[in-house]
């Protein structure tokens, strides 16, 4: 097979931080290479060069032979790049057809043929079985069906070579197990596919080749025969990694977070919570399992006073929480570490350390009265960032600087440094890297094992059954099940959050 | 929500005709005559906005453009004795504000209210310090007798004998409207007004295109104030503009963004005020005129209160673009 690709020594510094140190890579027809790394390892950034959208500052590119001009989009899209952008790069408010012509319009006179367009789209949608409703608005469109739009956008300029931005981030697991499809099948009608993921499974399942970032360096090369998952996962990390999480048996005590009936609205003001009621314990996790928008995010928020309960009741050790009040939550000793951590969990233009003390800069000894005291919020954050291991070179740096997997640790470091009664984590690994990973999940154990109750909500269905000692499954708005983990079936439980009966 | 705002518009203005109409065809042809000079430059101005709001530049110094250029076409137009050039000077004048519009805020990145501020104090600043009395253009641009239509029942008396700048402005508006919803031109501004990154990474050059509506955009705000100064009064006097670039501002938000919507708002605005003049000339109501001079402002505060939450301006409005944000 031919060359399609070829990146030779590319080196791209942002400021101090070197985000490519001199990277060599190749991709070749009707090839899958799955490129690996930590968030921060620099993989956004090569396949941005590669795409035009990062100039390098030294380093060529070559497309079938042919160098590309660094920097230059259109050159590239020319020539058979296509690109699925991490964050879909689609007008909200426009409609499929609009979106898929945009940079490239089919015109006679200098007027837009839409109904020409529109019978394109449904020819190409056809061709690489992709099904998708031409007029749809994109803003009207689940994940799963934008990210299509965003794969046949790039299926539309003949593209030669497909790069894909960790494309399954955002994917529900069905989702995600299409898009492999679709990808094994595009590889077989000839096209060259360059994927960013750090979920390894994923990379085991459909690579033909393997090539893994860390710090910005190339790491190594290999192939999913040569390697195993904690192989990878060492290479990515550059230690040795423990994919399974080593726990103790619960020591499960009294009941701290008790939720009776309650019943939440969306924002659409759908009941998406119908009837929900369970126990945490002192020392154990509780495990809520489910496919994304089932009612998890409002059962979340309604607990940490986020989103209005319209009936049904909140209580920790006892006492009733008051709706709609996170602060008065929050003192009653409950932590959340929140889903969308961009959104609700960090301030990203403060420092760490200010975000370490987002929830309490008002109590003893971060305040007095009016009085904030720095000194104080400065050595609590020096503290958590060594004992929670976020790599920066300063906690005075804004979190926003900080990548996705380390923004999560001082998430979680705020929350869980406190040592409250309850622990609410939603989705506490999302989009972060196994590093970060393990070192979550070891967080959330350990505060268990100092007697907290931790109510786990995630979609991935791994992460509950490794962590939770007892795991609920929702389905509309409902718990269906509720099982012991250690009788747990995976295939069962699966079963149940796609709504079968068991 | 939109439709039913429009139609009560529309019923309005008929029962208003129909009102002069009934007492006097000629008083009622005059009115929509009149509604027609007192819109075409808040028309006009409405479309500066809404080229560069659509392609997410905000400008409120529609305001200084127009003031600038109404000044330098005036006593251009004055110095040399012919209108024609102090025209061609007035859209020029409003290129080179489109121009300084565009480094300040495309490529400096500057918060943009303040770059449009800039221009504003820059226009009321020079206007009158340079500005000098007994000063004339030989004649205001002269009206045109439209073939055929000019003799129609109705609409000639309506639609015929205008000056160029009214005829070239509707011609403008239209052609706008299809292109911004029909060419490939448009199909990009949109884009890249609400989601600029999309048009990059399809290889639309995002800094190119804010430059070029921008510009544009200026030039046809020059046009704007040439019209006040040598279509419809032939004068120039400080603060002769008396805030109609901001008023334009309104009449955009309420026509969403949309040219022909802000024409239709802006017809409204002239109906308004042209109704309220003949009303005072018919003494059939006794206002002082004070009060009469307060009708655009009120009017823009009502307008303000009632689109308020209801219209969705572009989303990249006013956020300048950074390629290599990682």
């Amino acid at each position: 097979m031919s060359s399609l690709l070829s990146v030779e020594n590319i080196t791209k510094r942002f400021g101090s931080v070197t985000a490519n140190d001199n990277i060599s890579l190749e991709v070749k027809a009707g090839e899958i290479v799955a490129l690996l790394g930590e968030n921060g390892a620099g993989k956004s950034t090569l396949v941005k060069a590669i795409f035009g959208l990062v100039k390098p500052d030294s380093g060529t590119i070559k497309i079938k032979g042919g160098v590309l001009a660094p920097g230059d989009t259109a050159r590239a899209i020319a020539s058979g790049v296509g690109m699925v952008h991490q964050h879909f790069q689609l007008v909200p408010v426009m409609t499929v057809t609009e979106n898929l012509i945009l940079g490239d319009e089919p015109t006679r006179g200098g007027f837009v043929q839409l109904k020409r367009a529109r019978e394109e789209v449904a020819r190409i949608s056809e061709k690489y079985g992709l099904a998708i409703d031409p007029d749809a608005t994109i803003e009207d469109l689940p994940v799963g069906m934008a990210q299509r739009v965003e794969i046949l956008k790039a299926l539309r300029r003949d593209v030669s070579l497909l790069i894909l931005d960790e494309p399954t981030a955002v994917l529900t697991p069905q989702e995600t197990d299409e898009l492999l499809e679709v990808l094994k099948n595009l590889a077989k009608s000839g096209v060259g596919i360059l994927f960013i993921t750090h979920k390894l499974r994923e990379v085991m399942a459909v690579a033909d080749r393997i090539v893994v970032l860390r710090n910005g360096k190339m790491a190594g090369s290999t192939t999913p025969h040569e390697s195993s998952e904690s192989g990878l996962a060492q290479m990515m990390v550059g230690r040795e990694v423990v994919l399974q999480v080593d726990k103790s048996e619960a020591k499960a005590g009294s009941v701290a977070l008790e939720v009776n009936e309650m019943h939440v609205r969306d924002d659409r003001k759908l009941e998406s919570v119908k009837g929900i009621s369970f126990q945490v314990r002192a020392g154990e996790i509780l495990g809520i399992a489910g496919v994304e928008g089932n009612g998890q995010r409002e059962l979340v928020e309604a607990i940490c006073g986020m989103r209005n309960r319209e009936s049904g009741t909140v209580s920790v050790k006892g006492r009733e929480l008051p709706n709609l009040n996170p602060k008065s939550a929050h003192e009653s000793g409950v932590s959340h570490i929140p889903e969308d951590r961009e959104k609700h969990g960090l301030v990203s233009t403060y420092s760490i350390s200010d975000n370490l003390v987002l929830n309490r800069f008002d109590h003893v000894p971060f305040a007095r009265g009016w009085i904030r005291n720095h000194n104080e919020v400065d050595s609590n954050g020096t503290k958590l960032v060594d004992e929670f291991d976020i790599r920066t070179p300063s906690p005075n740096l804004p979190a926003g600087s900080l990548s996705g997997g380390n923004k999560q640790k001082v998430v979680v470091a705020r929350e869980l440094s406190q040592n409250l009664d309850v622990v609410v984590a939603a989705q506490p690994t999302r989009g972060v890297d196994v590093g970060s990973i393990e070192f979550i999940h070891n967080q959330l154990i350990a505060a268990r094992d100092r007697g907290t109750a931790v109510l786990l909500v995630s979609a991935e269905l791994d992460e509950i059954l490794s962590l939770s000692d007892r795991i609920a499954v929702i389905y509309g708005g409902k718990i269906v099940a509720t099982v012991d983990a250690k009788n747990a079936d995976r295939n069962q439980i699966g079963r149940m959050m796609a709504g079968l009966s068991a | 929500m939109k439709i039913r705002i429009s139609y009560i518009i529309t019923l309005l203005s008929l029962l208003v005709f129909t009102y002069f109409y009934r007492k006097d065809g000629t008083v009622a042809t005059s009115v929509v005559y009149t509604a027609i000079q007192f819109a075409l430059p808040l028309a006009l101005a409405a479309m500066v906005g809404v080229m560069c709001e659509r392609t997410g530049v905000v400008n409120i110094g529609i305001e200084g453009t127009m003031l600038l250029s109404a000044f330098t076409s005036f006593f251009i137009g004055a110095i040399v004795k012919n209108t024609y050039v102090g025209l061609i000077v007035g859209v020029l004048t409003g290129l080179i504000m489109g121009l300084l519009l565009a480094v300040m805020a495309v490529s400096w990145k500057m918060d943009q209210i303040i770059a449009g501020v800039i221009i504003n104090i820059l226009a009321a600043g020079l206007t009158s310090f340079l500005y000098r009395q007994n000063y004339s253009i030989p004649s205001t641009l002269s009206p045109i007798d439209l073939p055929i239509i000019a003799s129609w029942p109705i609409i000639g008396p309506i639609l015929s004998f205008h000056g160029p700048i009214t005829y070239f402005g509707i011609i403008f508006i239209i052609g706008l409207w299809i292109a911004l919803y029909r060419t490939p031109w448009g199909l990009r501004s949109r884009a890249v007004g609400e989601y600029p990154s999309s048009a990059d990474t399809a290889g639309v050059s995002v800094i190119k295109l804010r430059y070029i509506n921008v510009a544009i955009a200026g030039a046809i705000g020059g046009l704007a104030g040439t019209y006040l100064a040598l279509e419809a009064v032939g004068i120039f006097e400080r603060g002769f503009t008396a805030g109609k670039g901001f008023t334009a501002l309104a009449i955009m938000i309420f026509g969403r963004w949309n040219p022909m919507g802000a024409f239709g708002a802006a017809l409204f605005f002239g109906l308004a005020q042209a109704t309220t003049n003949q009303l005072m000339i018919d003494e059939v109501v006794h206002i002082p005129q004070q009060f009469i001079n307060m009708l655009p402002y009120v009017l823009t505060i009502l307008i303000l209160a009632i689109s308020a939450g209801k219209v969705r301006p572009p989303a990249a409005e006013g956020i300048p673009y950074e390629k290599e944000k990682t």
